[in-house]
């Protein structure tokens, strides 16, 4: 299996040094070899993928810029759309949907010289922390295939460490980015809420969600984040400014950065995942910067909170998957029953749980005590964040309380699977930035994954702790 | 707090929800709605009186574009994708039913 960076890629495509399609017949060979073990796709798209990577290289020969991705095979995650390709979302009710235009990152990568290898698997709508919940059966981790990938886009987490791609977009409602990457050795990012348009992402929390990249290395993050991010006037939540400069700040070292240390940290991490921590907060004291200890009160009530608003604004966003406009149908004598039926059919237990519990805390009587209260905890969450940055520029937690667990360990109690996410939820409760970073190993000899976190649009920052946490190693 | 959830309040929500439920799903509904919204009593040790609601995390709000008229999506290509679709529009079952 041959693993390249998206650096080194785009560089010795242009240079004409390499050719994309060699860089995707390696992916296709890998996929060939492994995918039926590791499932990671719920689509390859080899004939579309093997035609694209020629245009990269006839651009090349003619002398045309072939863009900053140059020949750079990219995995989408299975909820982004893509024109005229199914888009399922790993549920039966969007079965036979092709979407009728592109996803705004889907667009923007295309433009830079990407190549699409395919669309991966995740969590029904991306409601998951394993990537078990999916109508078309999980995907394995490649490092270890009785085990997950983590969730919800594990799919994409798994395409890359298999090397099935370069890199690979995810979305991240509450940790569906940052969970898979620690568990499956890979940088992943989640972006500050606004920075990378939604537009053609499908809507789970609406508030919550974010897209984000998938790599090897830091600086590969940096770069596909540049690509991606920046105002859409087609999302109305897009922050109105251009995308930051992040690749420069990937080896600017950490002299003088304050790093927060959580004294009151959530319980429930492996010992092995604690001392990686702590051997990150040593590597990036050595490398210059003041380890300063900061409170977070509210952080365990943030997944409360998270149960109650995402299940809240997915029962909203689903509502759309009527039998009417996209997917499947089960046809009923009337209206009504056509939706009862269709939505019974179409959706998974976890979907179901996530729009009944939502639908529940929204309705009339129930409001004021659940979603209401939600937000307020949500509220709670935001003031406790700003108040550790004023004394340090990010902070270092764990990713994940483990490292990957072993496929069915956690199905048969939701509430187990749901506690995956206690660090990774409250960045997203705040819209604040955060990435994975892979720091060694823990139990079992699996990847174990540092998460930096940073105040909004404090990506500059992060990637400078993340550079540093890596070069480290 | 509201009353512990049980099954009739379940099958409202199910009604609510748009989704017709088995009886085993409604008994299993119960129990573990009932489970999720126990452990959301956690947050009754906050004192939240004061706090403002956060529905969203960005300064903005009612964000519009100029007003310009651009292509939308192509009819044919979304009909293609609807399960039922007639004279350029989506079809849909009776909306008036005989069970009500």
């Amino acid at each position: 299996m041959t693993k390249r960076s998206v650096i080194d890629v785009a560089g010795a495509v242009a240079r004409g040094e390499l050719s994309a399609a060699a860089v995707l017949e390696d992916n296709l060979k890998a996929i060939t070899a492994r995918e039926s073990e590791v499932h990671a796709f719920n689509l390859v798209m080899a004939d579309a993928a093997r035609e694209r990577a020629a245009q990269i290289d006839a651009d090349v020969k003619q002398g045309r810029n072939p863009g900053r991705l140059a020949g750079v095979t990219i995995a989408l995650k299975d909820n982004m759309c893509t024109r005229g390709v199914d888009t399922t979302c790993s549920s039966k009710i969007l079965a036979g949907w092709k979407p009728p235009y592109d996803a705004t990152v889907v667009r923007r990568l295309h433009d830079e010289g990407a190549v699409f290898v395919g669309k991966t698997n995740l969590d029904e709508f991306a409601m998951g922390s394993s990537t078990e919940n999916s109508a078309f059966g999980p995907t394995r981790n490649p490092l270890d295939t009785s085990r997950v990938p983590g969730g919800s886009s594990g799919g994409s987490a798994a395409a890359v460490a298999a090397g099935f791609a370069t890199a690979s977009l995810g979305s991240d409602t509450g940790g569906s980015i940052r969970q898979p990457a620690a568990l499956c050795g890979l940088v992943g990012v989640k972006p500050t809420y606004g920075l990378v348009s939604r537009l053609g992402l499908v809507a789970f929390a609406s508030s919550l969600d974010q897209i984000g990249p998938f790599t090897t290395s830091v600086a590969d993050a940096a770069l596909l984040l540049e690509v991606i991010a920046g105002h859409d006037p087609l999302d109305s939540t897009s922050l109105p400014q251009p995308a930051p400069q992040l690749t420069a700040e990937v080896s600017r070292g950490v002299q003088g950065m304050r790093i927060g240390r959580v004294v009151d940290m959530p319980e429930g991490c492996e010992p092995e995942v604690l001392a990686q921590l702590d051997a990150a907060f040593a590597a990036l004291q050595k490398a210059g910067a003041t380890i300063v200890d900061v409170k977070l009160p509210s952080l365990g009530y943030g997944l409360t909170a998270y149960y109650l608003i995402a299940p809240a604004e997915a029962s909203s966003n689903l509502a759309r998957y009527d039998g009417v406009r996209y997917g499947m149908r089960i046809d009923a004598a009337d209206l009504n029953a056509m939706y009862d039926a269709t939505r019974a059919a179409g959706f998974g237990d976890e979907v179901k749980r996530r729009i009944m519990l939502g639908t529940y805390a929204l309705s009339a009587g129930y409001y004021d005590a659940y979603y209401g209260k939600a937000l307020k905890v949500r509220r709670l969450i935001a003031d406790d964040f700003a108040a550790a940055y004023a004394s340090c520029d990010a902070i270092l937690t764990p990713t994940s309380p483990t490292v990957a667990f072993k496929i069915g360990d956690k199905t048969s109690d939701p509430l187990t699977m749901y506690l995956c996410d206690v660090f990774t939820i409250p960045t997203n409760l705040a819209g604040h930035a955060a990435m994975s970073v892979p720091y060694g190993t823990g139990a079992h000899g699996l990847p174990v994954g540092v998460q930096v976190l940073a105040p909004a649009l404090g990506e500059a920052a992060m990637f400078r702790v993340a550079g540093a946490l890596e070069a480290s190693l | 707090m509201p009353e512990q959830i049980s099954p009739e309040v379940v099958r409202k929500v199910a009604r609510l929800a748009r989704l017709s439920l088995t009886d085993d799903d409604v008994a299993r509904m119960t129990s573990q709605l009932g489970g999720m919204l126990e452990h959301f009593r956690d947050v009754d040790a906050l004192k939240l009186d004061d706090v403002a609601p956060m529905s969203q995390p960005l300064p903005l709000s009612n964000v519009l574009r100029d007003d310009v008229v651009a292509p939308g999506l192509d009819r044919a290509e979304v009909l293609a994708s609807a399960p039922a679709a007639q004279d350029d529009r989506f079809r849909v079952p009776p909306i008036i039913g005989f069970e009500e």
